[in-house]
């Protein structure tokens, strides 16, 4: 292999039911930094059944050329059938680099064709850099990632083998402005199956309607951990939620006490949230939840323990009982809208 | 039917302090604990042995010390456990991790391979499905439920962001199941003594049926290039104050960053 003829940046462009997932624009973004760095092009690979319509709100949203893969084969997610069209658009373009959402999807395709390339793979990255090698001056590749629980941060190279990849948990990255009618090129992609290795097929998909909104788009959340106690709490943070315009999410606790639904939950084992304000009720703040959230833009805390972790991650902190002050503070927000 | 289930020992990451001098770990007195995940994998095994008769095998990659994950899967119930210990396997990344398990399995009977999701100290959900790969065989992953039909295949339940999925594998495959599905049994008294007379096979590089370039640091595409302890924000304001100042004090603050 020789890594200089591995060249552009590739999305896998998720999509369900036909819906581009806003994880992919947010690697868009972030492949454009990249790719411009580099001097090299974003190629987006989009994969499903009638999904070509939508190759051009990729191309708005960063993508120079978007691959088409669009027959019935690849209309639901499933591991051989993705893997197979993914690696044969990765032998014939050669990229350098290929980022992947670390959501079920791509945490399930991504390490397969890893080890069908036998080349590197990064999971769950929250930074991507192209940095320069001091001794060459040569521009690299690096990928930072928590580990240890969240405990540590390392940053993990690939020097030898191509392309390089690295999975990124929705919500990390950001977007960038649409540019309507931005031009780029749609190229229609025919995979050539190797059915005999078709072995998984899906009975049912019970779609879970609890999550029909999701906490990563909000702008605000108003988050409750142990100190809310119940339902009846939650309640009190819904209410302030419904006034600030905003929802309602959960740290593990709450979610493992079975109050509330695992969708909602912020933190190394839910979603990463990075909102315009994060209100953490009753939340300590282990560090697996802080390694969901404390990317937002500004941090409110109450909590009644004034040696709570979630203090040190907070902009504005506040000691006493949420169970009293959330309600005083909606009401004093519906009459501060009502101005 | 015989069920080979992959395991790992790690350190229990809830219990990780950072050294607020050092800035570095404290890793001493952290407890080693059988992987979560992994644990749910032996609990679906280990059902899957008492409803349709099975023999269990579990696997382990690591130090001498791993031995006693091992111990405790023969107490929780399992036949045969294997632990790879070998410097060659040093420094492996997911890539040489899962190629050397693959050359072990290599070398068993199997209708069943079952892996956690994913180890607490890395959160990479890679080994699995690069195993998967290696064997060429099918995976479902993030599994919460797994029965095995009459003809061989399995249905199997996964849980996704947004959804249930139920699917069917046709043979062998490799599953990834998470811990939160599957309430692993405790060790009974009975197993504790027995495991400790029972048999741990401890097989090196040479026992695999593997190329050992690919193994170990070697083996590993992946580089740590440094490594450092997450720096946390400068904190803000804190207020001990009367709930009435407390919500004057919110509200200011919102309407100074224009949240409302």
């Amino acid at each position: 292999m020789d890594i200089k003829d591995y060249k552009n940046v590739y999305v896998f462009a998720e999509q369900r039911g036909g819906m581009i997932q806003s994880v992919a624009y947010e690697l868009l973004g972030k492949a454009r930094d990249l790719a411009d760095a580099l001097g090299e092009k974003v190629v987006a690979m989009l994969l499903g059944h009638n999904v070509k319509d939508q190759a051009q709100s990729l191309i708005e949203m960063g993508a120079d050329e978007v691959l088409v893969a669009d027959c019935p084969e690849l209309k639901d997610y499933l591991t051989e059938q993705y893997s197979q069209v993914v690696y044969q658009m990765i032998c014939e373009g050669k990229p350098s680099i290929v980022l992947y959402g670390a959501t079920t999807i791509g945490r399930d395709l991504a390490p397969r064709i890893a080890s069908r390339l036998k080349t590197g793979l990064t999971a769950d990255c929250t930074k991507l850099e192209i940095g320069i090698v001091e001794e060459t001056g040569e521009k690299q590749f690096r990928s930072t990632r928590p580990a240890f629980g969240g405990n540590l941060m390392a940053t993990i190279l690939c020097p030898n083998t191509r392309p390089q990849m690295s999975t990124v948990r929705p919500g990390v990255m950001q977007k960038r402005v649409r540019e309507a009618g931005r031009k780029g090129i749609i190229t229609m992609f025919a995979p050539k199956f190797d059915t005999s290795k078709f072995k998984v097929k899906v009975i049912e998909t019970k779609m879970n309607c609890k999550c029909a909104d999701d906490i990563a788009d909000a702008k605000i959340l108003v988050s409750g951990g142990r100190g809310v106690h119940d339902k009846e709490g939650f309640n009190k943070l819904q209410a302030l939620a419904d006034v600030l315009g905003g929802m309602v999410a959960s740290s593990r606790a709450m979610v493992d006490a079975g109050i509330m639904d695992h969708c909602f939950q912020v933190g190394q084992t839910g979603k990463t949230v990075r909102p315009n304000l994060y209100m953490a009720c009753g939340i300590s703040g282990a560090i697996q939840h802080l390694a969901g959230m404390e990317e937002s833009d500004f941090i409110i805390a109450i909590n009644k323990d004034k040696y709570a972790p979630i203090f040190s991650a907070a902009d504005l902190g506040i000691v006493g009982d949420l169970h009293k002050i959330v309600p005083m503070l909606t009401e004093r927000l519906k009459k501060e809208v009502e101005k | 039917m015989n069920i080979i289930v992959c395991i790992k020992q790690v350190p229990d990451t809830t219990e990780i302090k950072i050294d607020p001098v050092k800035n570095t770990l404290i890793r001493e007195g952290v407890p080693s604990i059988m992987n979560p995940d992994d644990k749910g994998g032996l609990e679906l095994a280990l059902q899957m042995k008492d409803k349709y008769g099975a023999n269990v095998t579990v696997i382990t990659m690591g130090p001498p010390q791993a031995d006693l994950i091992l111990r405790e899967a023969f107490a929780m119930g399992v036949d045969r456990a294997i632990l790879l210990s070998d410097r060659k396997f040093a420094g492996a990344d997911t890539l040489a991790t899962s190629y050397a398990l693959a050359g072990a399995i290599k070398t068993l009977d199997y209708d069943l391979i079952i892996a956690g999701r994913q180890a607490i100290d890395g959160d990479t959900a890679q080994v699995g499905p690069e195993m998967a790969e290696h064997l060429g065989l099918p995976q479902v992953s993030y599994v919460i439920d797994a029965e095995r039909e009459k003809n061989g295949n399995f249905i199997v339940k996964k849980e996704n962001e947004d959804s249930v999925q139920t699917l069917e594998v046709e043979g062998k495959c490799v599953l990834t199941v998470l811990a939160s599905a599957f309430e692993a049994r405790y060790m009974t008294v009975a197993g504790i003594v027995d495991a400790y007379n029972k048999e741990v096979e401890v097989w090196g590089a040479d026992k695999l049926d593997v190329d050992e370039n690919k193994l170990g640091l070697k083996g590993s595409p992946t580089k740590v290039w440094q490594s450092f302890p997450k720096q946390l924000k400068a904190p803000g304001e804190v207020f001990e104050v009367s709930e009435e100042e407390a919500v004057e004090i919110i509200v200011n603050k919102l309407k100074e960053k224009h949240l409302i």
